[in-house]
């Protein structure tokens, strides 16, 4: 009987050529993202690869600023002493509504989650519609009460506002843009750059239901499915995690690019390696169904209510039950660990036994689903 | 998921893989070619190649129908685009193919209507939403698609649907699996046979691989077991010094493959005398265009495209890695100039091309299990 033992006795096989060709993409990598595209295309729209070019290489250059140049999901002020976050985000899905919420819902739980995750409580919101010619008044009536619901869940006011009509055939019937402000916590000591070898990494609940909610909403594959959006207001599970102190490094809001877009941009600031264990993921078999169906990956697949965490290893039981013990997180599950090999990237340990890289989104499988 | 899961059990791959290791001679290197790209993308996606002995080196073959598409007929779909009588529509990998002149991404920015679908139906049905466009379906893929075309145009013409037009790059997998086997830099024992391309054409146009060529075959499914599979029954056939043609994949595919597709193929389809292959060269009989009967549908009779061949980059070696002479990464414009965001090269555009499947997923320090060895 010969059989293969499952020990760590493991036999590193790279020629040296290989190790070479690996080390020239890792820099390539690492190097300062720039933007050299002709034109714009739908794939910088998507939060992946394209996105952060267009980010890093183009915008925020402009405005070299300290608070800006962290890149997280707001940016912080301090005034007269009192930390403020600031952030805004314009919302341009289609269809309007859609399985477990609708733009004005997203649109207020977008931004307010963006506050939560540099953690932030929430105080205030301004909200923009750019409305279009012809656009039925009961929508917007709807929309704007999705809008009030959605700030009265998350305890926000809505204090500010502008509207804007275009012609006939702009805007996709509406887009709606917030910008919000919120008091930074004075738990909050966290940094994308900040994940320590042994770190654990969580989810706060099943992925991909977002993005593929939209997607088939659209109708574009006749498949019937019950996924429904996870769009929900982060902040009581952020408020939550804030307990951990200096042991809770980071949170990032799981939206375009999914969890695996997030995990790349952690694993890059903090020059380490993320190895996720895909079989520890959570995802429910209507997602996973929908994904092995359309060959999408749900690791990259939009999300609108699901944070991933970056904790010390000795705070992971704390942190996972403290998740669990907020509405929406109960799912919440420990996916993976951070290890001191600097590669910046993020590992997968397959359910099948092997290893593969997961790699920033690239390209666009879902245009236009925030 | 039901049906699914039970081929991805990591019990039973490590049982296959202790059998692989217990099989594979310890002084003997095997290369074994997975012909289609759906395995490569398998092979990467789970890690497949972690559970093999280091002497058991799978080979990337020409299998991926987005790599295979010269850069001349990506410009001749850009320049139907351009029409602004058509919706072009394509799946969603053909968007970001690069051709002479940027890809179709590029012209869709550019004001080009181009629409992704994921079936060839659901460009017939934009046609039918749109009867003043002419709306045109850019048909990539080997046998395993085709049939969906031929079934589409067959419908088309049923429901006479005037404004429906396709742009034929149907290929074949037997013709481009010759030409390797007659290239004299060729060093492999065997082949996995593409299993959904045999759903179609069944296993009897794989014999002469055996017959003439030597080589064993064993076509495969797509999930890792069926890859751990196939790898651990070409090892017995190699140990038993056989060489057949062999079936893992017998849930799908019947030997004699699908004799109804074939005269769907058949009506729509004829073979074109030669068709240039992305860094292969012209290959004779190697395509299908659209049969007279369906000439009315045909957009390159409709439009006139440039149809100048298009030398490829110069750095580009897509062609050696078609072909598994050279790995991805030993391509000198691998994961530098060429990447999935900005690709030089076909084979890092499709999750099922080598480059791209490499680099999004196999770009790693590999390490395989040391087997420990019991003797009886």
């Amino acid at each position: 009987m010969i059989h293969s033992a499952p020990t760590d006795r493991l036999l590193t096989l790279n020629d040296a050529r290989e190790r070479e060709a690996l080390a020239k993409i890792a820099r390539v990598r690492a190097a300062p993202k720039r933007f050299r595209d002709e034109r714009i295309t739908m794939a910088h729209g998507a939060g992946g690869k394209a996105t952060a070019a267009l980010v890093s290489g183009l915008i925020a250059p402009a405005f070299a600023s300290p608070a800006l140049a962290p890149l997280d999901d707001a940016g912080l002020i301090t005034i007269d002493g009192a930390e403020l976050a600031l952030t805004t985000d314009s919302f341009v899905v289609r269809p309007l509504r859609f399985p477990g919420g609708s733009i004005g819902e997203l649109a207020v739980n977008g931004t307010v989650n963006d506050l939560a995750m540099v953690g932030a409580r929430p105080l205030a919101l301004t909200l923009s519609l750019v409305l279009e010619e012809g656009l039925d008044a009961e929508i917007l009536r709807a929309e704007i009460e999705a809008c009030a619901r959605a700030a009265r869940a998350a305890h926000v006011e809505i204090i500010a506002g502008d509207t804007k009509v275009v012609e006939r055939g702009h805007a996709d019937g509406m887009y709606v843009c917030t910008t919000g402000i919120g008091r930074r916590d004075p738990r909050a000591r966290l940094s994308p750059a900040s994940l320590a070898p042994g770190d654990r990494v969580l989810v706060s609940r099943s992925i991909g239901e977002h993005g593929m909610a939209i997607m088939l909403a659209r109708g574009e594959f006749e498949l019937d499915s019950e996924i429904v959006s996870d769009t929900r207001p982060l902040w009581p599970a952020a408020d939550a995690l804030l307990a951990l102190g200096d042991r809770l490094r980071c949170m990032r809001d799981a939206t375009r690019g999914g969890v695996a877009t997030v995990l790349n941009e952690l694993a890059v600031a903090s020059g380490v390696t993320i190895a996720v264990n895909e079989a520890n993921v959570p995802v429910t078999p209507e997602v996973a169904g929908a994904c092995e169906l359309l060959g999408i990956d749900p690791m990259y697949v939009a999300n609108e209510g699901t944070l991933v965490a970056a904790v010390a290893a000795e705070a992971a039981d704390e942190a996972l039950a403290l998740l669990r013990a907020v509405s929406g997180a109960e799912g919440a599950a420990i996916v993976g660990e951070v290890s001191a090999d600097e590669t910046g990237m993020v590992i997968v340990n397959t359910a099948f036994g092997g290893r593969r890289v997961m790699d920033m989104l690239v390209g666009d499988p879902l245009p236009r689903i925030c | 998921m039901k049906f699914v899961d039970e081929f991805r059990n990591a019990e039973l791959g490590a049982v296959l893989a202790g059998q692989i290791v217990s099989l594979a001679q310890s002084d003997r290197h095997y290369k074994i070619m997975e012909v289609c790209g759906g395995h490569t993308h398998t092979i990467y996606r789970y890690g497949v190649a972690d559970l093999l002995p280091a002497n058991v080196e799978l080979v990337h073959g020409p299998g991926c129908p987005v790599c295979v598409i010269p850069m001349g007929r990506v410009d001749d779909a850009i320049a139907i685009a351009r029409d602004p009588r058509v919706i072009l529509t394509c799946f969603g990998d053909m968007m970001r193919v690069p051709g002479g002149s940027g890809s179709l991404t590029e012209a869709k920015a550019a004001g080009a209507d181009v629409r992704m679908v994921y079936s060839p139906l659901d460009a017939l049905r934009i046609a039918q939403a749109n009867p003043g466009r002419d709306v045109v379906f850019f048909a990539v893929g080997f046998e395993t698609t085709a049939p969906s075309t031929a079934l589409t145009l067959m419908r088309a013409k049923a429901e006479r649907v005037c404004n429906f037009f396709v742009y034929s790059n149907h290929v074949t997998i037997v013709p481009p699996i010759r030409a390797l086997l007659e290239s004299p830099d060729l060093r492999l024992d065997a082949f996995i046979g593409p299993g959904h391309v045999c759903t179609v054409v069944g296993a009897r146009p794989f014999h002469f691989i055996a017959t003439d060529y030597g080589k064993p075959v064993v076509i495969s499914g797509f999930e890792p077991l069926d890859v751990l599979h196939s790898v651990l029954m070409i090892l017995r056939q190699l140990a038993e010094q056989r060489c057949e043609v062999e079936n893992q994949y017998t849930r799908v595919v019947p030997y004699e493959g699908n004799s109804q597709a074939f005269r769907v193929l058949a009506d729509v389809f004829e073979l074109r005398p030669h068709f240039e292959w992305r860094g292969l060269g012209f290959i004779s009989q190697s395509a299908l265009k659209l049969s007279a009967a369906y000439a009315d549908f045909d957009a390159e009779l409709r439009y006139s495209v440039p149809g100048v061949r298009v030398a490829d980059p110069k750095a580009c070696q897509c062609g050696e890695v078609l072909k598994g002479v050279i790995k991805p990464w030993e391509c000198k414009v691998f994961g530098t100039a060429c990447t999935p965001e900005h690709p030089i090269g076909t084979c890092m555009v499709s999750s099922e091309g080598a480059c791209a499947a490499y680099y999004n997923f196999g770009r790693l320090t590999r390490r395989h299990r040391e087997p420990e060895r019991e003797l009886v």
